[in-house]
C-alpha cells in the first residue's frame, strides 16, 4: 500500500488513506452514532455489539485492514486500521476490532503457524469468527505477570488457571491464551501462546458489564487441553511476538483515543457558542477560552504522535516499542483532561446521561486501561530509553 | 543519486571541510555571533566559522539569491539544518534580521528598500533589533504611543519602547509608531531607524537573572527619512502582526537555553545525581518526572516536524504559530525547574571555587526562561489568538 508519497511523509495521508478515512467517517456517522451504542445499553443486548452493524462494518472491509490479501484481507496497513479506529471512536462504536481483529490478527501474523494463519485469519476478516486475547490476570496491564499455568502433557498442553479483562471475551468464537509454561510470574521466559475454543472442556467464562457499556470476560481454566497444532509460535517464546503485537495495537488503540478526544472537543467547541448565560455565549469568557485553546496545543499533539506511529508502523520502525507507549500515555492523559473540561464546561447538563459527555468519559476511562495505563507506558518509554 | 541526495552529500562534505571543531560544541550564551558594525567574536573559529557561512550564503539560506541569499530550496534548506544539526554545529550568526524582519521586507518593502536593507542582513554587517513594546503597551501593543510626525521631507519621532533586546550594541530598529492618533490599529506605521541618528538612547535593564539583554529606548526629536517608511503610511499593524508570526515561530523553535546539553542530557544528569539502579534513575520519583518531560519534548518535536511538512506539502501550517509559541515556552519553564530540582545546591551557586561553569550558569538561565512565556506575547495573549483565530470562539464576554 505504500506509494511514493507515503515513503517521503510520515504525517501527511496518501490519497487512498483519504478515501478510507472518508469512507469511516460516513459509515460510522451516518450507520452507526453514539445512538447505536445506547440502543445496545438500554436493550441489555445480548451480545453487546449490534452483529448488523458488525457484518456492514466487515464488509467494507474494516475487520480485515491488517490481514495481508493472500489471507483474505486488504492488507492496508496499521494507518488505515488508525483511521477507521479514530472515526470509530468519534462514535463510540461498540465493534470488536480492537479485540479480535487487531490484536488477535496482529499476533497470528507475528508468531502463527501457516496452518493457523491459513484456517483462521479469514474467518477474522470476514467476520465469521471472533478471536479474543486472554492476557491480563491482575487490576493492572502487564505481558509478564502470568501465572496461569500451562503444562506439557503428551503432544499439548493442559490450562489451569483464570483470566480477567478479556475484551469481548464474553462472544468470541476463539480465546488466544497466554500461558506460563516455566519460570515465575514477573519473567519474559517462559510465556506461550495458544488457541483455545470457547466451547472447550474445563473453561468457564462469565461476562463482565463494563462502565463504557462495553463487555468483557472473566475466565476460567480448569485442565484445559489443548492439542499441539493450537500452541501458536514456540513454547516458552511467547513474549517477544506478543509485545510486538501489543505495540502495533496499542498504537491502533491510541487512535481510536483520538477520535473520541477530537469529538469530545468539537462537541464542547460547539456548546461553548450556543450555550448562554448572563447574556452571551459562555464561550466568550476568558476563564473557558484560555482552557479550551490549552486543549487545543495538547490534542495537536496527540495527532502528531498518532499520524507518527501509524507511519513509523507500516515502515517496520525499530522504534515502535518507545513510540507506542508514548502514544498510549500520552492519549490517555489528554484524554482525561478533554474529557474532564468537556463535563465540566457543559456544566449540569454534562452530568446527565441525555448528553454524550459522559460517556466519552467512560471510555476514556476504559482506553486508559487497556494494554497498559499511564503509568505502565511511561514507565516502560523510561526503560526503552535507556534510563 | 537524486539532486536532494547529491545536496546532502556536497552540503556533509563542505561542512565536514569548514566548520571548525570548536563551533561543534554547545555554545555558552556569552559566546554567540551577533555580526553588525561592532561584532564581536569570542574566539578566532567563531570568526572564521561566521565567514566562511557568509560567503556561502548559508545563514539566510531559503532568501532569493538576488538580494544576497542562499536561493535554495525548502528541501535543501531542510537537509542544510538537519546536516548542521548532525554536526552539532553552533549557529554562525544570531541574528533578529534574518529571523524577524528579513522575512517582512521581503514580503513588504519597496525594491527599493530590498536593496538596500536585505544584502546587510545577509552578510551580518548590520545588527538589528526590534521596537514594538512601549511602557503602556505590553500585550496591547497597539495601544503604543510613540510618535512619528510627518515634516515635509522626514518624520519626527518621539517615545519610549522598552524590552528592545540588545538595543545598546544594535545598528538598526525596526519600530512601530504611531502616524494617526485618532484610530488605534489603523495609525501604526513600519519604520526603520538608525540607531546612530541623533536623540536615540539606550539604557540596559537589569533583569532577575543579573543580565540585560534588554533596553529601555528613548526616542527624542528624532529625525527618520521618508524613504525608511516599510509599506503604507498607516499600514504597519498588518507587518506588525506577520513579524510577530516570525518571532513566534523564533522563540518555540529555537533551544532556549543551552540547559542541560554540556551535560549529557537530561537522563544522564538525573543519573549523575540520583545514581543508577538496573540502568534506571536512582531515584524513582525523579524518574518519572524525566520521563514525563522528555515525552512531551518528544511530543511537541513531533508536532514541529508535521507542520514543516505540512506546509511542505501545500497543506497549510498545521497548528498555529501562538500554539508552538505557548506550547514550547510553556516547555521550557518546566525543563528549566525540572532541571534545577534533579541539580540541587550545585544549581544555586553562581560565583565560587568548586562549581563548572555550566553549573554556574543554570540558575541565570531558569530565570531567563521565565522571560520565556511574556516576550513575544504572553501565553496569555497566544491563547487569546487561538481561541479567537483558530477555535473561532465568540468575543464579548467579561475578561
Amino acid at each position: 500500500m505504500a506509494d511514493d508519497t507515503q515513503k517521503i511523509f510520515n504525517f501527511i495521508l496518501s490519497e487512498e488513506q483519504v478515501l478510507l478515512q472518508d469512507m469511516a467517517r460516513q459509515f460510522f456517522r451516518d450507520k452507526v452514532g453514539t445512538a447505536n451504542l445506547r440502543k445496545l445499553r438500554d436493550s441489555e443486548d445480548a451480545d453487546g455489539i449490534d452483529r448488523d452493524i458488525w457484518q456492514e462494518a466487515v464488509g467494507l472491509g474494516f475487520a480485515g485492514i491488517l490481514i495481508p490479501e493472500e489471507y483474505g484481507g486488504t492488507g492496508f496497513g496499521l494507518t488505515g486500521m488508525g483511521l477507521v479506529m479514530q472515526e470509530a471512536g468519534r462514535v463510540l462504536a461498540a465493534t470488536p476490532l480492537l479485540s479480535s481483529s487487531i490484536i488477535s490478527s496482529l499476533l497470528l501474523l507475528q508468531a502463527g503457524s501457516e496452518n493457523q494463519k491459513q484456517d483462521i485469519l479469514p474467518k477474522i476478516a470476514d467476520g465469521s469468527q471472533l478471536v479474543a486475547l486472554a492476557l491480563e490476570e491482575s487490576g493492572h496491564h502487564n505481558p509478564r505477570l502470568v501465572a496461569l499455568s500451562c503444562v506439557e502433557t503428551d503432544g499439548g498442553l493442559t490450562l489451569n488457571g483464570q483470566k480477567t479483562f478479556v475484551l469481548d471475551g464474553h462472544i468470541a468464537d476463539k480465546f488466544i491464551v497466554v500461558a506460563r509454561s516455566s519460570g515465575q510470574s514477573g519473567e519474559t521466559d517462559g510465556l506461550t501462546l495458544c488457541l483455545v475454543d470457547a466451547t472447550a472442556d474445563g473453561l468457564t467464562l462469565t461476562r463482565t458489564k463494563m462502565v463504557d457499556s462495553r463487555n468483557a470476560a472473566e475466565l476460567q481454566f480448569e485442565n484445559v487441553q489443548v492439542e499441539q497444532d493450537a500452541i501458536i509460535g514456540q513454547i516458552g517464546a511467547g513474549h517477544d511476538p506478543l509485545e510486538a503485537a501489543l505495540d502495533k495495537a496499542r498504537i491502533a488503540l491510541s487512535a481510536e483515543v483520538l477520535g473520541g478526544i477530537e469529538e469530545v472537543f468539537d462537541r464542547t467547541l460547539d456548546y461553548l457558542k450556543e450555550r448562554k448565560q448572563f447574556g452571551v455565549p459562555i464561550g466568550s469568557f476568558q476563564a473557558l477560552r484560555h482552557r479550551a485553546a490549552h486543549m487545543f496545543g495538547e490534542i495537536e499533539v496527540c495527532r502528531s504522535i498518532v499520524a507518527y506511529s501509524l507511519s513509523q508502523a507500516d515502515k517496520q520502525s525499530n522504534h515502535l516499542p518507545r513510540l507506542a507507549s508514548l502514544a498510549k500515555a500520552r492519549l490517555a492523559e489528554t484524554a482525561t483532561l478533554v474529557t474532564n473540561e468537556g463535563l465540566q464546561m457543559h456544566g449540569g447538563i454534562g452530568m446527565t446521561d441525555d448528553v454524550d459527555i459522559g460517556l466519552f468519559m467512560k471510555r476514556a476511562r476504559v482506553q486508559s486501561q487497556i494494554f497498559g495505563d499511564t503509568q505502565f507506558h511511561r514507565n516502560r518509554y523510561a526503560q526503552i530509553s535507556g534510563y | 543519486m537524486s539532486n536532494l541526495e547529491a545536496f546532502r552529500h556536497e552540503t556533509r562534505a563542505w561542512l565536514e571541510e569548514n566548520c571548525p571543531a570548536s563551533m561543534r560544541t554547545p555554545m555558552p550564551d556569552d559566546e554567540q555571533v551577533w555580526g553588525g558594525r561592532n561584532a564581536h567574536f569570542h574566539s578566532e573559529d567563531a570568526k572564521l566559522w561566521f565567514d566562511r557561512m557568509v560567503e556561502k550564503r548559508w545563514v539566510a539560506p531559503t532568501w532569493p539569491a538576488e538580494y544576497g541569499g542562499g536561493g535554495l530550496s525548502n528541501e535543501e534548506a531542510t537537509i542544510l539544518a538537519q546536516e548542521l544539526k548532525r554536526i552539532n554545529a553552533r549557529p554562525a550568526l544570531n541574528s533578529f534580521g534574518i529571523w524577524m524582519l528579513g522575512p517582512a521586507l521581503l514580503e513588504f518593502a519597496s525594491e527599493e528598500q530590498k536593496q538596500k536593507f536585505i544584502p546587510p542582513i545577509t552578510r551580518g554587517e548590520i545588527r538589528w533589533c526590534q521596537g514594538y513594546s512601549e511602557p503602556g503597551s505590553g500585550s496591547d501593543l497597539a495601544g503604543l504611543q510613540t510618535r512619528a510626525e510627518d515634516k515635509g521631507d522626514h518624520y519626527l519621532v518621539n517615545g519610549q519602547k522598552v524590552w528592545t533586546s540588545y538595543a545598546d550594541q544594535a545598528d538598526w530598529i525596526f519600530c512601530l509608531v504611531r502616524t494617526d492618533t485618532s484610530v488605534k490599529h489603523e495609525g501604526i506605521s513600519f519604520l526603520l531607524i538608525d540607531m546612530a541618528s541623533e536623540g536615540i538612547e539606550a539604557r540596559p535593564i537589569k533583569l532577575i537573572s543579573g543580565k540585560s539583554p534588554f533596553c529601555e529606548t528613548f526616542l527624542t526629536d528624532v529625525k527618520v527619512p521618508k524613504e525608511n517608511l516599510v509599506g503604507e503610511l498607516n499600514k504597519g499593524w498588518t507587518i506588525a502582526k506577520r513579524l510577530l508570526e516570525h518571532e513566534r515561530a523564533m522563540v518555540s523553535g529555537m533551544n532556549m537555553g543551552t540547559g542541560e546539553a554540556s551535560m549529557g542530557g537530561m537522563e544522564q544528569l538525573a543519573k549523575d545525581v540520583f545514581g543508577e539502579l538496573n540502568g534506571m534513575i536512582g531515584d524513582a520519583v525523579m524518574r518519572e518526572k524525566v520521563a514525563r518531560h522528555k515525552m512531551d519534548e518528544e511530543a511537541f518535536a513531533l508536532t514541529l516536524r508535521r507542520s514543516a511538512e505540512m506546509a511542505k506539502a501545500g497543506k497549510g501550517q498545521g497548528a498555529a504559530a501562538s500554539m508552538f509559541k505557548y506550547y514550547g515556552t510553556e516547555m521550557n519553564k518546566r525543563r528549566f525547574e525540572l532541571l534545577l530540582e534533579l541539580m540541587g545546591t550545585r544549581s544555586l551557586a553562581i560565583e565560587g571555587e568548586g562549581y563548572e561553569d555550566h553549573e554556574l550558569e543554570m540558575s541565570s538561565q531558569w530565570l531567563r526562561s521565565k522571560g520565556n512565556s511574556i516576550e513575544g506575547g504572553t501565553s496569555e495573549v497566544q491563547l487569546n489568538v487561538i481561541a479567537k483565530r483558530v477555535l473561532d470562539l465568540p468575543e464579548g464576554g467579561q475578561s
